[in-house]
């Protein structure tokens, strides 16, 4: 399968480890991930919050790319899915919108491409397919699977079920890992707020650590580097404000995923982190 | 030549005060046929009445057009006054003066005049060829059929026959009750809802005037007002009831057991079962999806242990067909399915989330907990229990717009039972709005806030399991907080949606439903009860969400309508339904797939043309019982074979050529 790749500008800084990860594990499954070339930043927190024409036009130029490749696209990163899809939406119901974006751009807008979710194109290529590619099952390991909001929000631009989505569950339950059922699958992980309103940001990260681990997961997986960062990098500091001692390995799915598949941990970026994953991984015999 | 008389009605300043109706009058005079013409003040008055019978006398008028207004308001009432003067009433014609012109029409006078004139001279050129009509005659069978047990087909059942008249009461369960007799108790009286139901129940039974079907289902209807054909399937209970003494023997002996429906999946039943204590009839029925014998061919340890030896598993399904006069659909209502819609609720996950009427059965005294409040996971005691109002009602985003009009009440009443069974409850109720539209309502819900109960405005954006409790989530939108509770049992006061099935019974009956499935009122404020199809009657909540007081008004309401109709020897049919002209008909039946009321059957006649002998051939003939004067079929028939008596092809013509020409 050859599917155009976005792979956002978090996947180039602070989500390396996604990207090594959604690579590598893609090329293990026979899915060539074709970058768009030339792609721009797809305009998550910054753009759509201030501008709204350019929070369509950014997007859209990603998908003219992609669009002249004549691939559909798959995109790790829960925001620029989410943006992506936005301004596909706003571009199908708005015609005039359409025709200020391709003055822009100058280039036609055709909306012809499709835009999935890694998680939707990891999973599509069957469970079945993906369990007989497991080598080192991850049995013992209990995980709690975390979507965040973008990815599944809202109703119908999401990948999955809003309120309870279950993707990434069965596609983790073929490493023979275990996923705990909880309350925060969906919650928000407080995203960009780290930087305006950290109090608010680190309550919300601090509650969904709180509930993964009430759950009895031994670690996180989740689908986006924003809630990535802020359960990882920041977990120190959510210690820190509130006196807990929370030591909560945070995975991206593909990397998870690539370890069972017995790809070197290494390359998957599973050194890389923030809260040491080894402890959790000892389970499994990492 | 005919002789028309032209009466414009000023309707006071609604008609007068935009048209000059003296000027009209003149106008209309000069228009062919016409012979005398006039305007008054109200036409439709005493005096203006008088006018038209003291006119036909005297200037020997033999077709009337009045202007005036919509002939929905009024032309009953002119066609009395020409009945008066001796004149077939259907030789008047209406021309819709205010409706469709002076009120639409106040800031063009000009222009509204000569609209007005046109109004008048199509009138005219359609009375020149109006043609005398007289009502048809047909018999009433005697005799009247309920769909559904329910407190509404209870009510109407019994009306019906305490006026003398035979009922056939149909219910596809095992018992009648519907869900009345689910219930604990009443709001705001809190009376015990058995308690008033079951007696009714029984009435039905024991009234010589009522046959009762019970596991049974009407499969076909078919026939016209006062002369129904209808197909009923009485299920196999495998049980003879006319052996059975409904000891109880074989359903403490039975080794199945299944959720039981009555108590709302909380408690198990066995596959031969009543379902529950006072049901009507108090005999048992085999459930045949689960029973042993019946599925596996093994066990019949019910048929070794019955006494009457009542047991009988080869009973069939038996079909039967009857006639009645009249049929009240009292189909009832189901509870939205909101496991498949609430994803925030959980979709039906966690067991401690049940709807209002599971907690109805979990507080009644005849329920599976013997009418302890108990957590269906692990059967403690709740402390604190959050209502969500509105879970399916007043929703878009699922579907469903309209409120429900009973989960206000039901739920303050939960929230009072809460409160008085448990020492030192919280309870929590999230509404959008509070409706106690009802007698006495308002008052109750005061009290229930008295007694303690917080009522939160906003809705809950989340529920969901932490260890044993269920969080949830919402909004106080007065305050313009979140809020965040941590209960013990999550209450839903789940909407009112028709019952499972009652589309079907629409289709099969032939009558309309609106757009949330409920069956379609003629009116929604002057008929409620009737539908638009003559001799079919509404009770209940099948024609929208209602509580106890409105369904048992509607049902007494329905009885008396079919009452109204079968205490007739004989009916009169409205005059203007369709005439085939078989002469001219091909026997295509283009107008038999288009009527709505299957009011057109194919018929073969014996044809006899000069010189050839006789042939037989296929024709469209109107059941003018059935027929409701649509005129669909006249626009269908290709050959211009079919006529709308009052609106001919030749008349309506003519109106056009009025106005075009």
């Amino acid at each position: 399968m050859r599917i155009g790749y976005y792979p956002g500008c978090s996947l180039q800084s602070s989500a390396r480890e996604y990207d090594l990860a959604a690579r590598l594990v893609a090329r293990h499954l026979g899915v060539q991930l074709v970058d768009i070339p030339d792609w721009n930043c797809c305009g998550a927190s910054a753009a759509h919050s201030t501008d709204p024409f350019l929070a369509v036009a950014l997007p859209a130029r990603n998908l003219v790319l992609a669009s002249e490749m004549g691939l559909d696209i798959t995109v790790p990163c829960a925001a620029c899915y989410h943006r992506l899809r936005m301004a596909q939406r706003e571009l199908a119901h708005d015609r005039d919108l359409g025709r200020k974006v391709a003055e822009v751009l100058g280039r036609p807008y055709r909306g012809t491409v499709r835009i999935y979710s890694l998680l939707e194109t990891i999973t599509g290529i069957g469970l079945e397919q993906l369990a007989a590619q497991i080598v080192r099952p991850l049995k013992g390991l209990r995980v709690a699977c975390y979507y965040g909001c973008l990815l599944v929000r809202p109703p119908g631009i999401g990948c999955d079920d809003p309120e309870n989505p279950e993707s990434m569950d069965r596609l983790i339950e073929t490493t023979k890992a275990e996923t705990v059922s909880w309350g925060y699958k969906n919650e928000c992980c407080g995203g960009a707020l780290v930087f305006g309103a950290r109090e608010a940001a680190f309550r919300l990260a601090r509650d969904i650590l709180r509930n993964a681990t009430g759950a009895g997961a031994h670690a996180i997986v989740c689908a986006c580097p924003l809630c990535q960062s802020n359960l990882d990098l920041r977990q120190g500091q959510v210690n820190k404000m509130f006196g807990t001692n929370f030591a909560v390995p945070i995975f991206y799915f593909p990397q998870l995923l690539g370890l069972a598949m017995g790809l070197n941990p290494r390359d998957l970026g599973l050194t890389t982190h923030f809260v040491d994953p080894q402890r959790a991984l000892k389970v499994v015999g990492g | 030549m005919p002789r028309i008389g032209v009466f414009v009605c000023w309707c006071g300043s609604n008609i007068g005060g935009v048209l000059d109706c003296p000027e009209l009058a003149r106008v209309a005079g000069s228009f062919p046929g016409v012979v005398f013409s006039t305007d008054y003040k109200y036409v439709c008055s005493d005096p203006g009445q008088n006018l038209i019978v003291e006119s036909i006398r005297k200037h020997g008028l033999d077709r009337v057009v009045v202007a005036s207004c919509s002939p929905r308001l009024h032309e009953e009432t002119f066609r009395q006054a020409l009945r008066r003067a001796g004149l077939n009433p259907y030789f008047l014609e209406m021309a819709n003066l205010r409706e469709h012109c002076s009120w639409v029409h106040p800031d063009a006078q000009e222009a509204a005049q000569r609209k007005a004139i046109d109004l008048v001279r199509r009138a005219v050129a359609k009375a020149a060829l109006l043609e005398p009509l007289s009502p048809g005659r047909i018999p009433v069978i005697k005799r009247c059929l309920v769909i559904g047990g329910g407190i509404a087909g209870i009510q109407a059942a019994l009306d019906v026959a305490d006026a003398g008249l035979e009922v056939l009461l149909v219910e596809r369960e095992p018992t009648i009750g519907g869900n009345m007799v689910k219930l604990d108790k009443t709001f705001p009286t809190l009376d015990c809802s058995a308690c008033i139901s079951t007696p009714k129940m029984v009435a039905v039974a024991q009234h010589p005037g009522i046959k009762l079907y019970t596991y049974a289902e009407v499969e076909e209807v078919s026939g016209y007002i006062g002369n129904f054909k209808v197909r009923i399937r009485q299920k196999a209970r495998y049980v003879d009831h006319s052996k059975c003494t409904g000891c109880g023997t074989c359903w403490t002996k039975c080794p199945t057991s299944v959720p039981d429906e009555f108590n709302m999946g909380l408690g198990e039943r066995a596959a031969i079962y009543i379902p529950f204590p006072q049901a009507v009839p108090n005999k048992p029925v085999i459930d045949a999806a689960h029973c042993r014998q019946l599925i596996k061919g093994k066990c019949g340890i019910c048929a070794k242990h019955c006494p009457a030896e009542a047991i009988d598993y080869k009973q069939r399904d038996e079909v039967f067909e009857v006639e009645v006069g009249a049929i009240v659909v009292a189909t009832g209502f189901g509870l939205f399915q909101w496991e498949k819609v609430y994803g925030e609720y959980g979709y039906g996950r966690y067991p401690d989330v049940i709807t209002g009427l599971a907690f109805e059965r979990l507080v009644n005294a005849a329920g599976p907990t013997g009418g302890k409040i108990q957590r269906p996971s692990d059967g403690k005691e709740p402390k604190t229990v959050v209502f969500i109002q509105c879970v399916g009602s007043r929703d878009e985003a699922k579907g469903k717009e309209y409120c429900s009009r009973v989960c206000c009440m039901y739920t303050a009443k939960h929230a009072h039972q809460v409160l008085e069974k448990i020492p030192g409850a919280q309870v929590y109720v999230f509404y959008i709005d509070v409706r106690t539209f009802g007698k006495g309502y308002e008052e109750f819900y005061r009290r229930v806030q008295d007694e303690g109960a917080v009522y939160i405005r906003g809705r809950v954006s989340k529920v969901y399991q932490d260890g044993t409790k269920l969080i949830v989530r919402g909004a106080d939108t007065l305050l313009g907080e979140p809020v965040e509770i941590a209960a013990d049992m999550v209450v839903l006061a789940t909407g009112v949606v028709p019952s499972a099935g009652a589309q079907d019974v629409a289709r099969m009956i032939g009558v309309s439903v609106d757009k949330d499935g409920f069956f379609q009122e003629a009116h929604p404020k002057l008929r409620p009860v009737e539908t638009h199809t003559g001799g079919i009657f509404l009770a209940g909540a099948c024609q929208g969400p209602k509580d106890i007081p409105d369904t048992v008004s509607q049902a007494s309401g329905a009885g008396g309508k079919v009452c109204a109709l079968l205490l007739k020897d004989e009916l009169e049919t409205s005059p203007m339904v369709a005439r085939v002209n078989e002469a001219l008909c091909t026997g295509c039946l283009a107008c038999r797939e288009v009527c709505p009321y299957r009011a057109i059957q194919a018929v073969t006649i014996t044809e006899r043309l000069p010189g050839q002998p006789p042939r037989e051939r296929v024709v469209a003939r109107v059941t003018e019982g059935l027929c409701q004067g649509c005129g669909s079929c006249t626009v269908a028939c290709r050959a211009g074979a079919v006529d709308l008596k009052g609106f001919t092809n030749e008349q309506l013509l003519a109106e056009v050529d009025a106005l075009c020409l």
